[in-house]
């Protein structure tokens, strides 16, 4: 292939990876936002969602199609309910005191990861796309005078994958619209602006504060559940993706939403072309030293604005 | 007795009954016990920072990886004796935790705790990127014969655990003392309150600065120890979860305590190694065990001691 189909075919890889890390980060963001806690268990909330999608998807009969569906809608609100208690039994009783919780979420990190090596088992299990038509993609060539459009061998991508990015904006969309435009929206950013004055006024923060905390967990289910038809669902596949989600969060300075899907698309986006470039590992190297200087030197994130 | 009479026949005790253990332990426990002195001395270097100074940070595999390499790199292909390897070691762990506390220290909270795991990240990935040298996950044995220093075999069992014994011992009461010196109690006083602290005149960023390289400094040795006692050296100990390893057994047994991290290392290496005959996933425990302590005991073992008994507990 030539240069610029396979810099499209990049392109278009990275955005699938840009949808599921936009996902995953805007729940690791929210719950900074409003909590002012740091979850380090998101990414095994993340596995949760790609592990009972398999699960859900193989209790359930009549086609790849119903069965996705269902596993779509069941497992964000099974993980979510998962997060919400365990935000009142735990996290609820160390008064969201910051460091205590990171300690407390690095627990329920293992815990998680570890029932689900005892129940689920150390295999990566995949589960079957709804759909998945693959598309060969036409490239434009200048030749013999005039516009040619051909398709390249290797150029092609799957009706999947586009599915994963369209759904990975319309779900940013509906979360952005609840909280700009809903009455939960108002309550969650009148608890993240200042909680204490938002107890004062009648606002039960404790429930917005399980709220939010089984949305973000949710947010990463969703993020599982889109990515395990592409990456086979395995228990220990939530490190990486809460490294590369808090790479996101920190780079889109946290707590800001907009940034965070910013970050995302950057991350995703030159992920892979960095990779085509260096090694991986030294990809990744180079990411996480950029988080650690970020936060040295900017702790607002690049894109962030210094809070009042 | 006065309170410093209690206090050194407290350690100093201890000291004596681990020396006496070396003679009357059966063969498994003994090799037991001589990894948990190591790994307690990790703990206490981790302590400097967590207990006395009230720094948390999420990467300290980076300073026990770093002793680790600079020990086994060096004698794999620089051809050093142990000794001087053992140099290296702890000084490319001090040197590691200069260079981190300069960075790092410039955040704090939940910023510090999110630098130090990225750094730690950075020597990991650079660790398995460098494999053509360090040998990646697979990792390396340190032979025999390049394991005997000052004529001492420390691949025989007594000298292991009388080694690994004198590194617990120095390093227990240089601690011990640090935390009575001047330095330490303004390392204490940052802990309490950091505002005051720099109110009242100390020069707070280079007291934390010169608390992360004492940590670092003795997690290094720990590891460069660690190395040389056992023969191995390999990548998973610069993983996230060395990193949790000390913090865990830091609270558990007590942090701000001299003893508590002997007591936290001592407890979860059994409660891992007995879980790890039922079953696979023996991290579980681990994970049960940090949300536990947070919620209802983040005294940890000596804390509660301390709260009960023995209140002069340093």
């Amino acid at each position: 292939m030539d240069f610029g189909p396979y810099l499209m075919l990049a392109t278009l890889e990275g955005a699938v990876l840009a949808a599921v890390l936009a996902l995953m980060a805007s729940g690791l963001s929210l719950v900074f936002g409003v909590m002012r806690v740091v979850n380090v268990a998101h990414g095994e909330f993340y596995m949760l969602g790609a592990v009972l999608a398999w699960w859900v998807t193989s209790m359930v009969g009549g086609g790849p199609a119903v069965a996705f569906v269902a596993a779509l809608i069941v497992v964000p609100v099974i993980v979510g309910a998962l997060a919400a208690a365990a935000d009142m039994t735990v996290l609820k009783r160390l008064e969201y005191d910051p460091e205590r919780t990171i300690v407390a979420t690095i627990g329920l990190l293992y815990i998680l990861q570890q029932v689900t090596l005892m129940t689920y088992g150390a295999d990566a299990r995949p589960v079957v796309p709804p759909f998945n038509t693959r598309l060969a993609l036409p490239w434009l060539e200048w030749s013999d005078g005039g516009l040619h459009m051909f398709w390249p061998w290797g150029l092609s991508t799957t009706t999947y994958k586009l599915f994963v990015i369209v759904a990975g904006i319309v779900i940013l969309s509906a979360v952005w619209a609840m909280m700009r435009h809903s009455r939960i929206g108002l309550l969650m950013r009148a608890t993240q602006l200042d909680s204490e004055m938002a107890q004062a006024f009648g606002i039960p923060v404790e429930r917005v504060y399980a709220l939010v905390f089984g949305i973000g967990a949710g947010l990463a289910a969703l993020a599982g559940v889109l990515i395990v038809p592409i990456q086979q669902a395995h228990y220990l596949m939530g490190g990486d993706a809460l490294l590369l989600s808090f790479i996101v969060v920190i780079i889109g300075g946290l707590g800001s939403l907009a940034g965070t899907i910013v970050a995302a698309l950057l991350i995703g986006l030159s992920d892979g072309i960095i990779s085509v470039f260096f090694s991986p590992t030294l990809a990744k190297i180079i990411a996480t030293l950029l988080v650690a200087f970020v936060l040295v030197f900017r702790p607002q994130g690049l894109f962030g604005t210094r809070d009042r | 007795m006065t309170e410093t009479q209690k206090i050194l026949v407290l350690h100093v005790g201890l000291i004596a009954l681990l020396f006496a253990l070396n003679f009357i332990l059966p063969a498994y426990h003994h090799g037991n016990l001589a990894r948990v002195m190591v790994l307690a001395t990790y703990a206490i270097g981790y302590n400097v920072m967590l207990g006395y100074t009230g720094l948390l940070s999420l990467g300290h595999a980076m300073f026990f990886a770093a002793g680790m390499y600079g020990m086994a790199l060096s004698i794999r292909h620089l051809g050093f004796a142990p000794a001087p390897a053992l140099l290296v070691g702890i000084a490319s762990g001090a040197g590691l935790a200069l260079v981190v506390g300069l960075l790092a220290l410039r955040t704090a909270g939940v910023a510090f705790m999110i630098v130090t795991l990225m750094f730690a990240q950075t020597v990991y990935l650079t660790i398995l990127l460098a494999g053509r040298w360090t040998r990646g996950d697979e990792g390396f044995v340190i032979q025999q014969h390049e394991r005997v220093l000052w004529g001492i075999d420390l691949s025989d069992p007594s000298s292991r655990y009388l080694a690994a014994l004198t590194l617990f011992a120095i390093c227990l009461f240089a601690t011990l003392n640090l935390i009575r010196r001047p330095l330490g109690r303004v390392f204490v006083a940052i802990r309490e309150n950091e505002e005051r602290a720099r109110l009242l005149g100390y020069n707070v960023f280079r007291a934390k600065l010169f608390s992360v390289v004492i940590s670092g400094t003795i997690s290094a040795a720990a590891g460069a120890s660690y190395g040389l006692l056992f023969g191995y050296a390999g990548a998973t100990f610069a993983t996230v979860q060395y990193s949790i390893f000390p913090l865990l057994w830091v609270l558990l047994g007590g942090t701000g305590t001299i003893i508590g991290p002997f007591l936290g290392a001592l407890f979860m290496f059994y409660l891992i190694d007995l879980s790890s005959g039922v079953t696979n996933a023996y991290m579980l425990i681990a994970g049960v065990a940090l949300v536990v302590l947070v919620m209802f005991a983040p005294q940890g073992i000596a804390g509660e001691l301390r709260r009960r008994i023995w209140s002069w507990l340093p």
